[in-house]
């Protein structure tokens, strides 16, 4: 046979790269965690495997009270954010085009679309005053920062529930003489759920891993576990910052695969 | 009486108002918490410095725009250009550009590859992407200093092959950055490549082949237009934070190789300088505007195109 046949999608060395940049990819995240798992002093030379830096970390009050500083910020950033995104994503959905709707996109997006460093300077400027002037310097200028960004993260997987939700239910409601709130707490808001804890979550791992912004918002003695970190890095490193990165990446990896199923059943 | 027409424009006012009522607390915070600032700093910008960082208030002046890019000789008075702001400068434009074109040359087959496989198997290679994509940057950062380092993964590597004796000076130089920005940001490209190479119709690569064009001509001529928007995208995604990285050269390129991030940064810890940061970071913010008017320039022109 003359005619040539062969798989019309393939392309050539496409293959042997997609692998390389996989390979690439994980390469110095297992590097990481490996290190993490290392009983000697030294992050380059390999002294058997040991939990020690595990326990060293877990015992360092330092570590301890940033870790526990970032979960609370990121709770209460990525609650206060997921309430405004769901309210600012039923008024942005659903209806027809109306004077303002272009602005709101825009205004809930911009965070998005400004570099850190530079609402993070921004932020500095704003909130040293506010701090002279008001004497307050406690955790509500981290709480409020991190909301603000993530809002955007937030609004997007709640704004695409709701426009992918039928209306016949809530229509049905209202026809049965529901109002309009009866028809949003028994109706609206169980079909959501999913694109809220959705937002939430998003919220949450945003917040947890900001460095930029919390870094140049905090007062003194406000490190979180992402600052704390790139504190230790300008030092000399130990394998405890792996640890520690290690612990981090867990519980990222736990919660991004969680919410890639929550996100995989709506389907 | 009230008419009908009367009623139902009523109701559309009260349903508008409501919208505006329910969008309040997210436009609110952000506009306290992030646009607002951006003009408090655009005022900055055209304040005199104050002696120990912050502004002298109501003392108002161009020098903090004046020296992003001139410089006043401390000897003999005279002007110049600031040769390290332009030289910072001009490396992030590069380092960013650079960073682009290698995510794009690495991405493109990846998001290809992955859009090639059977439907069942694409969602693991995707998830594959997701993660690296949502872990933590710093600690990918972090990781990537652990490959570089001197006593790092590639040198070890590097010298038991045989291939060097003395290790590579990699960490602290811009080439450290280059490979951190490449690694942070590449899910950034593969993801909307493949979002719409997905969408990709394969049936017009056979119409190609059966016209007897060859495979870089398919490759040149059907399938890079075809995906062009996510091209356009990704370099998009990959540029603008590219071009305000702060963390990666921070923790790479160690405090000589800096980028206009750490060049703010600067003026507002041990510069003492806040106009001219605050005249830095609106500059920085213009080029990531620029980028975007080129992005949504162009993707307008694509979605007439492609329908």
């Amino acid at each position: 046979m003359a005619s040539r046949y062969f798989d019309v999608r393939a392309q050539p060395g496409f293959g042997v790269i997609a692998l390389f940049t996989f390979a690439a990819l994980y390469l110095p995240i297992i590097t990481l965690v490996a290190y993490a798992f290392n009983a000697s002093d030294s992050v380059s030379v390999w002294g058997g495997f040991s939990l020690r830096w595990f326990v060293e970390a877990s015992r360092n009050v330092a570590v301890q009270d940033a870790a526990w500083r970032s979960f609370v910020i990121a709770v209460c950033a990525a609650t206060f954010a997921s309430i405004a995104a769901t309210m600012a994503a039923i008024a942005t959905t659903r209806t027809a085009p109306y004077r303002g709707l272009g602005f709101k996109y825009a205004f809930i997006n911009q965070p998005l679309m400004v570099p850190e460093i530079v609402t993070a300077v921004a932020l500095l400027i704003v909130f040293s005053r506010i701090k002279v002037w008001t004497g307050y310097s406690g955790l509500g200028y981290l709480v409020l920062a991190h909301t603000a960004f993530c809002i955007p993260f937030a609004y997007l997987p709640i704004r695409a529930r709701l426009e992918s939700m039928d209306l016949t239910l809530e229509r049905a409601a209202a026809d049965l003489y529901a109002t309009p709130w009866m028809t949003f707490r028994h109706v609206t808001l169980p079909l959501l759920r999913p694109g809220i804890i959705a937002g939430f979550m998003l919220a949450f791992v945003i917040s947890l891993d900001d460095v930029v912004i919390t870094e140049f918002v905090k007062s003194g003695g406000q490190d979180t576990l992402p600052t704390y970190m790139l504190g230790q890095i300008r030092r000399t490193v130990t394998p405890e910052v792996n640890a520690i990165a290690t612990a981090f990446l867990a519980l990222s990896i736990v919660l991004v695969t969680a919410f890639f199923f929550i996100n995989r059943k709506k389907t | 009486m009230a008419t009908a027409a009367e009623i139902a424009r009523a109701g559309q006012r009260r349903d508008i108002r409501s919208r505006w009522l329910l969008s309040a607390p997210a436009l609110f915070i952000i506009f306290v918490a992030a646009i607002g600032p951006l003009f408090v700093m655009l005022a900055y910008s055209f304040m005199v410095k104050g002696d120990y960082g912050d502004v002298k208030f109501g003392q108002y002046s161009l020098d903090g725009w004046f020296s992003v890019l001139f410089q006043r000789d401390i000897f003999d008075d005279t002007l110049g250009l600031a040769d390290a702001h332009l030289s910072i400068l001009w490396r992030s434009i590069r380092l960013s550009f650079i960073t682009t074109v290698a995510t794009l040359l690495l991405g493109f087959p990846t998001a290809y590859f992955i859009a090639t496989r059977p439907r069942h198997t694409r969602e693991i290679w995707v998830f594959l992407v997701t993660i690296p994509f949502w872990t933590n940057l710093l600690i990918r950062t972090f990781a990537m200093q652990q490959v570089l380092r001197n006593e790092g993964v590639l040198n070890t590597a590097l010298r038991a092959t045989g291939m060097i004796d003395q290790p590579l000076q990699i960490m602290h130089t811009d080439w450290a950055i280059l490979f951190g920005m490449v690694y942070v940001y590449l899910p950034l490209m593969v993801l909307p490549l493949y979002a719409s190479m997905e969408k990709l119709d394969f049936r017009l690569v056979e119409a190609g082949y059966d016209l007897y064009a060859g495979r870089l001509s398919v490759l040149w001529r059907i399938i890079i237009p075809l995906v062009k928007p996510g091209i356009i995208a990704g370099s998009i995604l990959v540029f603008i934070p590219s071009l305000g990285a702060y963390v990666i050269p921070r923790v790479l390129g160690g405090g000589k190789n800096m980028m206009l991030g750490n060049l703010i940064e600067m003026q507002f810890g041990a510069g003492r300088n806040w106009p001219l940061g605050a005249a830095l970071s609106i500059t920085l913010m213009a080029l990531v505007m620029v980028a975007l008017l080129f992005y949504v320039r162009n993707a307008s022109r694509s979605g007439v195109q492609h329908g």
